[in-house]
Parts: C-alpha cells; sequence; structure tokens
C-alpha cells in the first residue's frame, strides 16, 4: 500500500467511519461537551450562590436628585393611561419613559417574580398583586416625602385592605366589576349575578366571562353568598360547580374584548369592569351598565415602584405627577375610570358622568363593596378550580 | 522504518481529524449543550421541587408535583390535546395526500408553482393568519353572513371558540408542512411498478393499497409528526379560536409558567408532552427501519 | 401515470382553504370602514395608519435585528454542524440531538430558556431572544444543509485532498460552493421563521424591546383592528417576494 493512499485513506476512514463498533460521539466531541458541561455547570452553581443575595438594603432617596438623568420604564395594561402622558412627564421633568404593556396582572407580576432585575421600574398592578409582591421583598416602600399629591387622595383610598397606608403602593384608579350589556338584545334589564350564570334560553352564546382567577370565581361567589376573598373549599367547590354548568352556555372566556362583542352585538350581557364598560358605552350609548344586587368587588389598579430599579427617584415624581389633580382628571377624562383621588374627581366635567353613570359612584358606595384582597395560601386552590372550569366540557 | 513513518503520518493524520472534529462539530454542539440541553435539563428538573409560596422554587425535593398530574382533570385536558392534534392531523393527510399527489403529477412548471402557493401561506405571520378565522367564522362574519343570505340557515351559525374551530385553526396553520414531505416521497415513487401492476390486471384502488400508500409511508409519517407535534402544543390557536373554552396542553403549561407562577407543575406537565412525543419518535423511527428494507419502489437516485 | 379526476376535489379545497383567509385580509385592508363586517369602499387609509404606528415599527426593527443576528449565527454554526455530522458521525443520536429544537414543543422550548435565564440572572432582552432563536435556526439550517450533503458527491473532495489541497482550503473552495444552494436555502429559511417566531420570543423577551409577532399578539388580543390588515397584507407580501426569490436562487423545491 503506497504511503499516499496510506494516508488519504486514513483521512476518509477516519472517526467512526467504516468502524462500525465506535457509535456515538467520537472522542472530540465527548470532550468539547464534558468542557462545555464543567463550564457551564459552573456558570450555573457560581449564578445559583449569586442568586441568594438579596438586593441591597434601599439608600435614602434622594429628593435633590436629578432626574434628567434618570429614565423609566413603565409596565402597563394597554390603553389604561393617556397617550400623551408619559412624553408630558418627559417635558417637565427630563426624564425618558418607556412604556411596556401587560395584558393581565398574572403577566407582569410573573415578569416581576422571574427573578433577576426585569428592567422595569414602575408597575401598574392590581392591589391584591401588590400585597403579593411587598411579602416577596420586591417593592421600595413608597417615599411619602416625595409625594406630596398623597393629600389628594380620598381619605377612603388610605386604608384599602390590600395596603392600609399607602406604605408599598399609590392607588391609580379603582372601581367595581358588573354587568355590561345592551338592553336591546337582550330584551330586560340585568339585575343579578344569576342572569350570567344561569342565563335565559335567549341569552345562550350570547355571554361572556372573564377568565383571570379572581374575577372568574366573583360572579359565583357572589350569587352563592360567600366572600370573594374565601379560602373554604367547601364553598369554593360549590362555586366551582356552579361555574361548570355556567360554561356551555357562554359564547367565550374574555378578558379584552368583551365591549367590542356588545358593539358588534356578537353578544348581549357581558362581565365587565365599570370603567371598561365605559369604553363601549361611549360608542355606543345602547350599552348599560349595572352592579347586581348580590354585590360585587372594590378592586383598586396601584403603582408600584421596583426595588431593583435604578431610577427610584423619577419613578417617585412619575407616581406625583399622576396624582396632580390636573393630570388625574385628564386620565379620568381619558380612561373613563374613576380614580381615588378627591381633587380630581371633583374638577371632573359633571357632562362626563351624566354619560357614564358609573363614573358618578361615590366613595362610600364603592366601599360597600368587598375589596380584594390575596389569596396567600389559597391561591392554588382557585388557579386548580379555574383549570377545571375553563377545560370542563 | 517504513513503519515507522507510516504510524507518525497515521498520528498526524489523526490529530487533525481530531482538529477537524473539533472545529466542525464544536461550536454547533457545544451551543445546543448549553442553550438546548442545559435549559431542557433545568426545566425538568425543577418538576422535583416545591412551589414557592408566590410562585418561584423551593428546593424540596418532592414527588407530589407527579402525583397532582394524574388528577383526572389534566389527564383529560392531555387526552383532549392528543384528541385534537390527531384529529388534526388526519384531516391534513385527508387532505394533504391527494393534493400532494396532484401535484407531483403536474408538469415541471406547475408543480413548482403549486409548491410555491402552498408553501406561502406558512410564510406569512401565524397570529395573523389565526387572526383572520376569528373574522371569516365569526357570527356577525362574511361566512354565516353568506350562509345566511343564501338561506341555508336562518340563524347565523356559531362556529366560532369551538372546538372544531380549534381544529379548523390547527389545521390551516400546519397542512403546509403536511404537503411538502408527502409531495417529496411521493415525487420518488417509480411511475413503472405501478404500470407494471396495472399491466398485471390490479385495479386503481388495489394498486394504492399495495403499492403506492406503502412506498410513501415515510413521507406521510414526517407529515404527520409535522403536523401533530406543534398542533399538540399549540397554546395560541386555541386561546384566540377557542374562547378560552378549550384548554390544550399548551395553554395549560403556559398558564402554569405565567399565570399560576407555578414552575414545578408546569415543568412536569412539559416533562410529559415531552415523554409522549419521544415515544411517538420511538415508534416513528423503528417503523421507518422495517420500511427502509423494503425501499423497493424508489428511484435510486433518491 | 393517469391522476384520477376525484383527486382534483381535495387538491382544489386545499388551496381554497389555504387561500380565503388570505384575501379576506388583503381585501379589507382596502375597506374604508373600521368594522370588517361591512364594506364602506376602497381606502388606502390604513396604510397610511400603519406607516406612522410607532409600536409596529419598533416591533418590525426589532424583528429584523434578532432574525439577521440569529440567521447569520444559526448559518454558520449550522452549517459547521452538518459538516461534522455527515463526516465523523454515524450517530443517530446525535443526529436527532440537533434536530430535537425543530420537533419539541416550542412553548416547552421557550419555557427552558427562560428558566435558564433567569438562573444565571441574564436580563432579558433582545439579546435574549436572539440567542434562543438560534437554538432552532441552528437545528433547520443542519437539517436543510445535510440534506444537501447527502446528495453531493464526495470525490471532489477526496481528488483535492488527494492533490495535496488542506482542510481549510478544500471546505472553502469545494464544499462551501456545493453546498451554497442549501446554505442559502437553510439561511432563508432561518430567516423567515425568526421573522413570524412568537411563542420563543414572547417568553424571552424583556418588557422594552416587543417583536412585530409580540406586538401583533397585543394588537390581535385587544380586537380587530384594521390596520392588522394592512399589515396583514404587506407581511404576505414581503413573504411572496422572499419565497419567489429563494426559489428562483436555489431551486428550493427540487430538494423537497
Amino acid at each position: 500500500m503506497s504511503f499516499r493512499s496510506a494516508q488519504s485513506g486514513n483521512l476518509v476512514n477516519s472517526g467512526n467511519r467504516g468502524n462500525s463498533v465506535n457509535r456515538g460521539k467520537s472522542p472530540a466531541t465527548k470532550t468539547v461537551s464534558w468542557v462545555a458541561v464543567a463550564l457551564a455547570t459552573g456558570m450555573v452553581l457560581a449564578a445559583c450562590g449569586g442568586s441568594d443575595d438579596e438586593p441591597s438594603a434601599a439608600a435614602t432617596l434622594d429628593p435633590e436628585a436629578d432626574l434628567s438623568q434618570q429614565s423609566l420604564v413603565v409596565s402597563n395594561w394597554a390603553g389604561y393611561m393617556p397617550e400623551d402622558l408619559p412624553k408630558r412627564f418627559t417635558k417637565e421633568f427630563g426624564a425618558d419613559v418607556e412604556v411596556a404593556e401587560h395584558a393581565t396582572n398574572e403577566e407582569i407580576v410573573a415578569k416581576l417574580t422571574a427573578g433577576g432585575d426585569s428592567g422595569i421600574d414602575v408597575a401598574f398592578v392590581s392591589g391584591q398583586f401588590a400585597q403579593a409582591l411587598a411579602e416577596q421583598d420586591l417593592v421600595e416602600p413608597i417615599d411619602e416625602t416625595l409625594i406630596p399629591n398623597l393629600e389628594n387622595l380620598y381619605p377612603e383610598a388610605t386604608e384599602l385592605a390590600y395596603d392600609p397606608g399607602n406604605q408599598i403602593s399609590v392607588p391609580y384608579a379603582w372601581g367595581t366589576t358588573g354587568l355590561c350589556y345592551r338592553e336591546d338584545l337582550t330584551g330586560f334589564a340585568p339585575t343579578s349575578w344569576n342572569d350570567l350564570l344561569n342565563p335565559k334560553p335567549e341569552l345562550e352564546n350570547k355571554t361572556t366571562m372573564m377568565a383571570t382567577e379572581r374575577w372568574l370565581m366573583l360572579p359565583a361567589q357572589k350569587a352563592l353568598g360567600f366572600s370573594v376573598n374565601t379560602q373554604d373549599e367547601e364553598e369554593m367547590n360549590q362555586v366551582r360547580d356552579q361555574l361548570i354548568d355556567t360554561k356551555p352556555t357562554l359564547l367565550a372566556y374574555d378578558d379584552t374584548t368583551f365591549y367590542e362583542r356588545l358593539i358588534s352585538g356578537e353578544a348581549s350581557l357581558v362581565q365587565a369592569w365599570d370603567g371598561w364598560c365605559n369604553y363601549g358605552i361611549a360608542e355606543d350609548d345602547r350599552i348599560k351598565f349595572v352592579v347586581p344586587e348580590e354585590g360585587s368587588d372594590l378592586w383598586t389598579d396601584t403603582m408600584v415602584v421596583l426595588k431593583t430599579s435604578e431610577n427610584k427617584e423619577a419613578a417617585h415624581a412619575f407616581i406625583n405627577y399622576i396624582l396632580d389633580p390636573k393630570i388625574h382628571t385628564w386620565v379620568v377624562e381619558n380612561i373613563l375610570y374613576k380614580v381615588p383621588n378627591q381633587a380630581a374627581m371633583e374638577a371632573v366635567d359633571p357632562a362626563l358622568i351624566a354619560d357614564f353613570p358609573n363614573l358618578g359612584m361615590t366613595p362610600a358606595e364603592l366601599l360597600e363593596q368587598e375589596a380584594l384582597v390575596d389569596l396567600g395560601e389559597a391561591a392554588p386552590l382557585y388557579t386548580q378550580i379555574a383549570t377545571e372550569v375553563t377545560a370542563s366540557n | 522504518m517504513v513503519n515507522q513513518s507510516v504510524q507518525t503520518a497515521r498520528g498526524a493524520v489523526r490529530r487533525r481529524a481530531l482538529f477537524e472534529r473539533l472545529i466542525y462539530l464544536g461550536p454547533g454542539l457545544t451551543y445546543l449543550f448549553i442553550f438546548l440541553l442545559l435549559p431542557l435539563l433545568l426545566v425538568l428538573s425543577y418538576a422535583f421541587f416545591q412551589r414557592g409560596r408566590f410562585g418561584g422554587i423551593e428546593y424540596e425535593f418532592t414527588l407530589d408535583n407527579f402525583t397532582r398530574a394524574f388528577d383526572p382533570i389534566y389527564i383529560d385536558v392531555l387526552l383532549d390535546s392528543v384528541v385534537i392534534a390527531g384529529i388534526t392531523t388526519v384531516l391534513a393527510l385527508l387532505l394533504g395526500y391527494p393534493t400532494a399527489y396532484v401535484i407531483a403529477g403536474l408538469p415541471k412548471k406547475w408543480r413548482t408553482i403549486a409548491l410555491v402557493l402552498v408553501v406561502l401561506p406558512f410564510w406569512t405571520n401565524f397570529l395573523i393568519r389565526t387572526y383572520a378565522w376569528i373574522v371569516l367564522l365569526n357570527s356577525e362574519g362574511p361566512v354565516n353572513s353568506g350562509l345566511v343570505g343564501i338561506g341555508i340557515v336562518d340563524e347565523p351559525i356559531s362556529m366560532l371558540y369551538t372546538k372544531p374551530a380549534v381544529i379548523v385553526g390547527l389545521l390551516y396553520a400546519y397542512l403546509p408542512l403536511m404537503i411538502l414531505p408527502l409531495y417529496s416521497s411521493i415525487e420518488r415513487l417509480d411511475d413503472e411498478i405501478g404500470e407494471a401492476a396495472a399491466n398485471l390486471g390490479a385495479g386503481p384502488v388495489r394498486r394504492f393499497f399495495s403499492i403506492t400508500w406503502p412506498l410513501t409511508l415515510p413521507g406521510v409519517i414526517t407529515g404527520c409528526i409535522f403536523v401533530f407535534v406543534p398542533s399538540l402544543g399549540n397554546f395560541i390557536v386555541p386561546e384566540l379560536l377557542g374562547g378560552g373554552k378549550t384548554v390544550m396542553v399548551g395553554n395549560l403549561i403556559r398558564d402554569q409558567f405565567l399565570k399560576a407562577r407555578d414552575w414545578p407543575f408546569g415543568a412536569v406537565l412539559a416533562l410529559a408532552v415531552i415523554a409522549f412525543l419521544v415515544l411517538l419518535f420511538v415508534v416513528q423511527a423503528w417503523s421507518s427501519r422495517r420500511l427502509e428494507g423494503s425501499d423497493v419502489g424508489s428511484r435510486v437516485d433518491a | 401515470m393517469r391522476r384520477s379526476r376525484w383527486l382534483l376535489i381535495p387538491f382544489w379545497a386545499t388551496f381554497v382553504f389555504l387561500y380565503v383567509p388570505i384575501l379576506v385580509l388583503v381585501v379589507m385592508s382596502f375597506n374604508a370602514s373600521s368594522n370588517p363586517f361591512s364594506w364602506d369602499g376602497f381606502s388606502l387609509e390604513w396604510y397610511g395608519e400603519l406607516a406612522g404606528n410607532e409600536d409596529i415599527l419598533e416591533g418590525f426593527r426589532n424583528t429584523l435585528v434578532v432574525a439577521v443576528g440569529s440567521t447569520v449565527l444559526a448559518t454558520v454554526l449550522g452549517t459547521l454542524l452538518a459538516v461534522g455530522l455527515d463526516k465523523y458521525s454515524r450517530s443517530k443520536a446525535l443526529d436527532a440531538f440537533t434536530l430535537a429544537p425543530a420537533i419539541i414543543p416550542d412553548v416547552v422550548l421557550a419555557i427552558g430558556l427562560l428558566a435558564f435565564f433567569t438562573l444565571v440572572q441574564f436580563t432579558l432582552g433582545l439579546h435574549t431572544v436572539l440567542l434562543a432563536h438560534v437554538v432552532f435556526n441552528t437545528a433547520f439550517v443542519t437539517a436543510i444543509v445535510k440534506a444537501r450533503l447527502n446528495n453531493v458527491d464526495h470525490s471532489l473532495e477526496e481528488a483535492s485532498r488527494d492533490l495535496g489541497a488542506t482542510s481549510a482550503s478544500t471546505f472553502v473552495r469545494i464544499t462551501l460552493p456545493s453546498l451554497a444552494p442549501g446554505i442559502i436555502a437553510g439561511a432563508l429559511l432561518a430567516f423567515t421563521l425568526s421573522l413570524d417566531e412568537f411563542v420563543i420570543a414572547f417568553f424571552t423577551n424583556g418588557p422594552s424591546t416587543p417583536t412585530l409577532p409580540i406586538t401583533i399578539y397585543s394588537m390581535v388580543r385587544f380586537g380587530v383592528t384594521p390596520e392588522i390588515n394592512a399589515l396583514a397584507t404587506l407581511l404576505i407580501l414581503v413573504s411572496f417576494t422572499v419565497v419567489i426569490a429563494a426559489q428562483r436562487m436555489t431551486r428550493l423545491t427540487d430538494s423537497v
């Protein structure tokens, strides 16, 4: 065998080719793989060690901080803030504001609790979620000295169950949940949650309910006379059974487009937040809103500052800016929700309230409803039941 | 002397081969190791730990998540998903096989155009395609308006937010993925075998079942996998077209991670799906190995 | 062999099924009315709105960054991997491993990557989406180039080496050019997949850098907006062009 062909023969036959015994990775790749494993494992272990560290204790915030050196990432629901608000803030204070969107509380909380720095400075979350975030020590305590506009809040808005004294959150908007409907399509004016839960035959396939856990349970909880914060398994089983019975009558579960279905006529009776129903009323004044006679919830959407934020002073300035009566009134007129800001509500144009009656609910009326708080240990129970309901046939 | 130089030459050659292996396989495999294998192992390892009180992980070993997965509601969802994905796959086969067959029989120029047309919808944004069905099937939408207008029905049929709507959505999304492998397999068929069979008196049905179908089976299996797997794990179509009323295993997994913040349980569900799919692939590999031996009818240049 | 006439029924049914929704979208993008259920006359207004929509433009920019970046990386990794697997590995397991991202449900892969990035405390952003996209893009490039390799005549390479060329030189001057159609096809496939990819981007992205599919998802979730139809039509046009170009350049369908 000549030298040359031995050489090329070896080259061609190197490795596993023609060598049926040696299946699997060749030695080189095995070495490479192990090196990679070692590297990656080391990386992982190091990171594991690192992730146990608590974020460094918050230094006192500096009232004289130069805000133009700071920038904010704010996460909110789509359309829940006047579109020009970030730009107006930047114009006045110099700090850039970037808006990120989330569609549900669960989504934003998942991002914030995923660990590490989410990149978000201010998050708009419902009160019970702010409470949960605070229990996980993810939220910066509110420095009242940087938010003088807190004095504009209704007294009732300073003693809300999920955060008495507004220590870790500042309320942005509040309201209740009820039935949003078109009387011309339903043929009657609904007054009870049962109109939704056990609808008349003509309404079948023309109703929607919300799918996010707390609000999915709400109608059944109230119709059965339970608390919206109940942790009793027996009671929740009854809630589940009622909701399973309701499911076949529904058009769909919907958290985001229910008012549009009323406008198009696809649905005639939907579960809706009061402000969201106003969006429908704005486009079609045949739409009406009612709080069922069994009662409902009091929800509050709040603003929280994340501990991981490096722009805490700007974050506080942002919150303070929103609580300014001029701005907060503009919020009401823009997003058609009630705000817990007394100075702002009193400045709202009465004509607007005439058009959207639920804007006229007083704090006293709101407080007749039951405030939502965090469920703590019972949260997985609600999730399980929500799955059992939505997956039922 | 010659032996020694041959040996050092062999050594040098082997070292170079080793080096080459590193260059070719190293970067790709390392990357996949770090960004594919490790993440998967990580997520699957979560299955053995506890959910922290507010989400997150508590590193206490437990098998609770596994026992919980056997709760009837979750088994139901998994079975439901398999059924939905299965029906979608069967429908895709029923539509796709004839289509691929016809395309394979077209003259070359038309074949190319047809294939491009088949592939094109697949390249448009998946969400938008799904959304188009929301518009189409809506009770106020064109299909219903048409049906009512022609007089076939008195009232709009509620087609949206039902299981069939989900199946239609999934079918629409993945049908091209069935047609392409089928076409590939059918195109390789040697017509002569079919003609020989015809000459020997076999009718079209007999020819199909004895010759065409067995020989195109690899393509069929590939196509079925390409449709079944993504259908099984899809959560967007059930959410948008199912109105939240059809929960598939993809939704469950997504919900555990993004809503319930129960990563351990989500990991168990992901494990279940992967296990199921691995099973499918083992079956596919076994069957294709059996078929490889009987590859008589395909042209040699394949 | 003559194809039976009956087969034409499912054949045409397939094409009708595939294209009716697309036609609906295209037609409605020119509908002056924002209500998709009534026709108000021809209008280009939604295209105008689209052009001014900052969110969509930003989404598009981000998507392009991720698509281009991940395609480049994936093409390099995948081509090398394909050649390496073809020459040096008989292991079906290894083949399966490199193809795995293409067959694992994307939600599982997405969650794995999210968990991984979280554990190593990698801040989420476009870079994490890019890294994630490279994973499945590499799988596709590898598969396509490998398929092409099966049809390539290895004797040219052997001849080159017999004549004394170094491996590197052989690779660059012989292997790569013969693989070119496969590499280009793979790159095009990776690019298009990345453009449209939603699930993995959704889980691995940061809050302030949405990609186009993520932006579209928010738009679609909040109901029917007419700009979506205009956007859809444009995307269809883009896809059409890409597929035609790919077909011309590589005779893509020949290697199917």
